[in-house]
């Protein structure tokens, strides 16, 4: 329990006290931190209920309330962290009503993002459901007047074993109210062969919600007096507005206002608030409308003449460029240049992938209402408190200031970690001052994304005489951050040189679904597959061999993780098992390899493909083997990450780019974007878990890393074709 | 503006509306049924399906001076109790992830039952190409069909 917080605290003092907590106070969030005494006071205002921590509230009926602590965004965290405590509980899934938290420090992190929230969630989740099981197993031991170890917590009900009595949850709130909790040392949690929840395939909570179009999502909320707003950027990143047709906008039938917002917050950063136009509207569609007549008058970009081709340019004279000041060594072992000239055999290969868009279905929004030096968000955010502070920044107030409503997300992937719309639609309330609802559309949503960085690779590696890899190099030019000293393979290569370079550019950059891992694992396992066919070797064995036979490799450095190598090669020897590795395929069809450690995952893909003579790809079949620890929170949610990542992962790598010109993206809107539709959805995808004795770890993020390589090298097995540029689409893939 | 009398899901609605406002924005602004989604406004998405006299139809390119004579059906008004076979199948395999395109999807999917009511992989494929599914669920919302396919047959075995 947190020392900080002592004494009683009722219904309104403590709902007083989460209201005031904002991010800087932490309140002990696994039991509720109130003594025996109190509570008997607390019990006349809490409705009869039994609330022993902040999680968790049982109603004499039975019924079971569950606090969602994490932003959902498709991940099926609302779902899977409160089974791990209706696990723990004791409770049947079917009393279990789950409701998304307000935003506290009282509930712990509240992010969604870098596949966190099942490793940081499910241990405290876990004492939370056995901390209110130890009270409500003990209120029944003295009701019977029994010892407590003599009972057990099953399906909503607590059985005393010996005479098979039994009493509900429900029938337990009062006494169970006058009880202490229990100290966390205390707490006992199951035995994991005991769970009889986790591992099971549930339904995700809002599943009859989203099949009947209930609101649910940002773009869905509405206030009393609303009104809608559209806020315009200059395509070109960072330009302002100098002047626009203002007074003929506000003539437009339907509009209430339209301004120049000219600051830019923080300043100088382009993923914050920019300067534009804002106009408000009595609807979406008079919004829309009047913008597609409004004119504006931009000022000059930072880099006005940046493109995706110069930034190429510049990537192929910084390769050639070694030595220079703009090269950094990164990690340097062996001497690479003398292995080179000693191998058996010397492979160089340039890998390049363009920007692409986050694309959230959902287009960024947000509802603000600002209410003098207060403001009330309600918005899709994967980061409320970040949101908090950037809003605060761009009103002039505090973060305590702000209070967020979490609604469902429409799809994440990293873009909503970042709350610029939200500082738009603040501004923008704060100038109108009643409620307002701002909707970017499709060309914003693509325009003024904070895109996955493109990226070159220049690589050279070789193989010695007996077809082991004997020495690797590597120059990374990027956009923003660059791969680090530990990525794969270093340390399982004796000669290693990685160099970066970034490039000078302007371009929005964020998070992207497995952040440099989703790109690093497609060059790193592409290459390692062009090493293998160098030598002769079977790609799997190539890489088993490589992979070594220790079990962790430790990390460099102070900030240096350790590789599981073990694990790893598990998932690759669990991967060529299930998919029929090695088995003969005609030409114009091929398997391929890949596999990655990213968000503490292990994991491994094959996959499968045809390529007509014509040069029509279809990807038949990937198998997936996934060690993510010790237990499956929610085998159907686990399975559908898997899924969404395997077909995400192909849409991004075979589809998807931007291009940019004049320092704006050229695309505006999806018939300039392809993506993977349901015709080039592979019809089989197989997922083997493989369980180990780790942490459970979370599912967002580290299965896409492999498929783009799993395929890139299925291709090259069917056609004899190296893909060494994204998208896939670019390549001509036909044979003869 | 001018004032429309729209059939929605068997209910009739007063408009006061600009003619060529989306019905995706009638729907979604004026009638509190925000089921049907904007995705692209372009109808690329398939975020926006509808059905217009039973057959599927885009909100965001589908005008209201257009709809004014046909009955207009949501996610909303696709059953009584959101137990239409896809909505139970969708609920059995947890098709969904973010979710935010289901309600097309579904819409989509029916059409495709209405008219095919044991669709093959290749007509599901055919019918649900214009649906984006973001977080890509496309290997569930095929099973999801099949399986809202089994659930009618079973249903109409019983009604027999």
């Amino acid at each position: 329990m947190n020392s900080t917080v002592q004494g009683a605290l009722d219904r309104r003092s403590f709902l007083r006290m989460i209201a005031m907590a904002g991010g800087g106070l932490v309140l002990s969030y696994y039991v509720r931190p109130a003594g025996a005494a109190e509570i008997a006071k607390a019990a006349e205002v809490v409705d009869g209920l039994f609330i022993p921590n902040n999680f968790i509230q049982i109603a004499p009926s039975g019924a079971v309330t569950v606090y969602s602590a994490r932003p959902e965004v498709g991940q099926g965290i609302k779902t899977s962290l409160p089974m791990v405590v209706a696990e723990e509980l004791g409770a049947d899934w079917k009393d279990v009503t789950v409701v998304t938290a307000k935003v506290d420090g009282a509930y712990g992190p509240q992010f969604a993002g870098g596949s966190q929230s099942t490793f940081q969630s499910y241990t405290p989740m876990r004492k939370v459901g056995a901390a209110a099981r130890t009270m409500l197993i003990e209120a029944a031991a003295e009701i019977w007047g029994v010892p407590a170890s003599e009972c057990t917590a099953s399906l909503g009900a607590v059985i005393h074993r010996p005479t098979g009595h039994r009493l509900r949850f429900g029938d337990l709130v009062a006494k169970a109210s006058t009880l202490r909790a229990p100290a966390e040392s205390s707490v006992v949690l199951k035995d994991p062969k005991d769970f009889t929840l986790l591992g099971s395939r549930v339904g995700g909570v809002d599943n009859p919600k989203i099949v009947t179009g209930q609101p649910l999502f940002g773009i869905d909320q509405k206030r009393p007096g609303m009104v809608y707003a559209i806020y315009q950027k200059c395509p070109t990143w960072g330009a302002s507005p100098i002047s626009a047709n203002l007074d003929h906008v506000k003539s437009l039938p339907g509009v209430r206002d339209a301004f120049i917002v000219d600051r830019m917050v923080p300043e100088g950063k382009l993923t914050g608030l920019v300067p534009g136009v804002a106009i408000v509207a009595d609807s979406t569609w008079a919004a829309f409308s009047a913008r597609s007549e409004l004119e504006v008058n931009w000022g000059p970009g930072r880099q006005p003449d940046s493109s995706w081709d110069g930034f190429g340019k510049q990537a192929r004279e910084l390769a050639a460029a070694a030595g220079s000041d703009a090269v950094k060594e990164v990690r340097r072992d062996g001497d690479v240049e003398q292995a080179f000239a000693g191998s058996a055999h010397v492979v160089e290969a340039s890998y390049s992938y363009p920007f692409i868009s986050h694309l959230n279905l959902e287009p960024q929004n947000c509802l603000a209402h600002v209410q003098g030096d207060s403001v009330e968000i309600w918005a899709p955010t994967q980061n409320p408190d970040g949101l908090k502070g950037l809003v605060a920044q761009v009103l002039g107030t505090t973060k305590e200031k702000v209070e967020v409503n979490m609604t469902r997300i429409g799809g994440g992937f990293g873009r909503r970690l970042d709350s610029d719309p939200a500082a738009e639609a603040a501004v923008i309330s704060q100038r109108v001052g009643l409620p307002v609802k701002l909707t970017w559309n499709r060309t914003d949503d693509l325009q003024h994304d904070h895109y996955r960085p493109g990226g070159f690779h220049f690589l050279k590696g070789a193989v010695d005489s007996e077809g082991r890899l004997n020495a690797w190099r590597s120059h990374h030019v990027a956009f923003g951050s660059s791969q680090g000293p530990d990525d794969y393979p270093a340390r399982f290569v004796p000669n290693y040189l990685l160099l970066t370079s970034k490039l000078e550019n302007e371009v929005p950059q964020g998070p992207w679904r497995a952040p440099g891992s989703c790109t690093y694992a497609w060059t790193i396992c592409c290459f390692l597959d062009e090493l293998a066919h160098a030598a002769g070797k079977d790609p799997v064995e190539f890489n088993l061999a490589l992979l070594g036979d220790r079990k962790l490799v430790p990390g460099s450095g102070p900030h240096g993780s350790p590789y599981n190598a073990e694990r790893m090669r598990n998932v690759v020897r669990e991967v060529a098992d299930r998919s029929g590795w090695g088995k003969a395929l005609p030409r114009g069809r091929g398997m391929g390899l890949g596999y990655y450690y990213s968000h503490q995952g292990y994991i491994a893909e094959v996959a499968e493909v045809t390529v007509s003579a014509s040069g029509v790809l279809r990807v038949d079949r990937v198998v997936a083997a996934v060690d993510v620890g010790s237990q499956i929170v929610n085998l159907s949610g686990a399975e559908n990450q898997v899924q969404g990542s395997i077909m995400d992962g192909l849409s991004a790598a075979w589809k998807q780019e931007l291009d940019i010109q004049k320092s704006s993206v050229v695309q505006t809107n999806l018939h300039e974007y392809p993506m993977l539709r349901i015709p080039d959805a592979p019809r089989s995808v197989e997922i083997h878990f493989v369980r180990t004795d780790y942490t459970p770890t979370g599912l967002g993020e580290p299965a896409l890393p492999p498929l783009a390589p799993a395929v890139c090298n299925a291709i090259f097995a069917a056609t004899g074709k190296r893909v060494r540029q994204l998208p896939i689409s670019r390549t001509d893939l036909s044979w003869s | 503006m001018s004032k429309f009398t729209l059939q929605v899901n068997g209910k009739q609605h007063e408009v006061d509306v600009a003619p060529e406002t989306p019905i995706l924005w009638v729907l979604r602004d004026h009638l509190d049924l925000v089921g049907t989604k904007f995705g692209c406004g372009i109808g690329q998405c398939g975020a926006c399906t509808i059905h217009l006299d039973g057959s599927p139809a885009r909100g965001c390119l589908t005008t209201v001076s257009s709809v004014a004579s046909s009955k207009i059906t949501t996610i909303e008004g696709l059953s009584e109790n959101g137990l239409h076979p896809l909505q139970k199948a969708w609920c059995e395999l947890d098709v969904a992830q973010c979710g935010y395109c289901q309600a097309g999807q579904i819409m989509s999917a029916a059409c495709l039952l209405a008219e095919h009511p044991n669709p093959t992989d290749d007509q599901i494929d055919d019918a649900m190409g214009g649906n984006l599914c973001r977080c890509a669920t496309y290997f569930r919302i095929r099973a999801g069909i099949h399986r809202a396919s089994e659930i009618a047959a079973i249903g109409s075995e019983a009604g027999a």
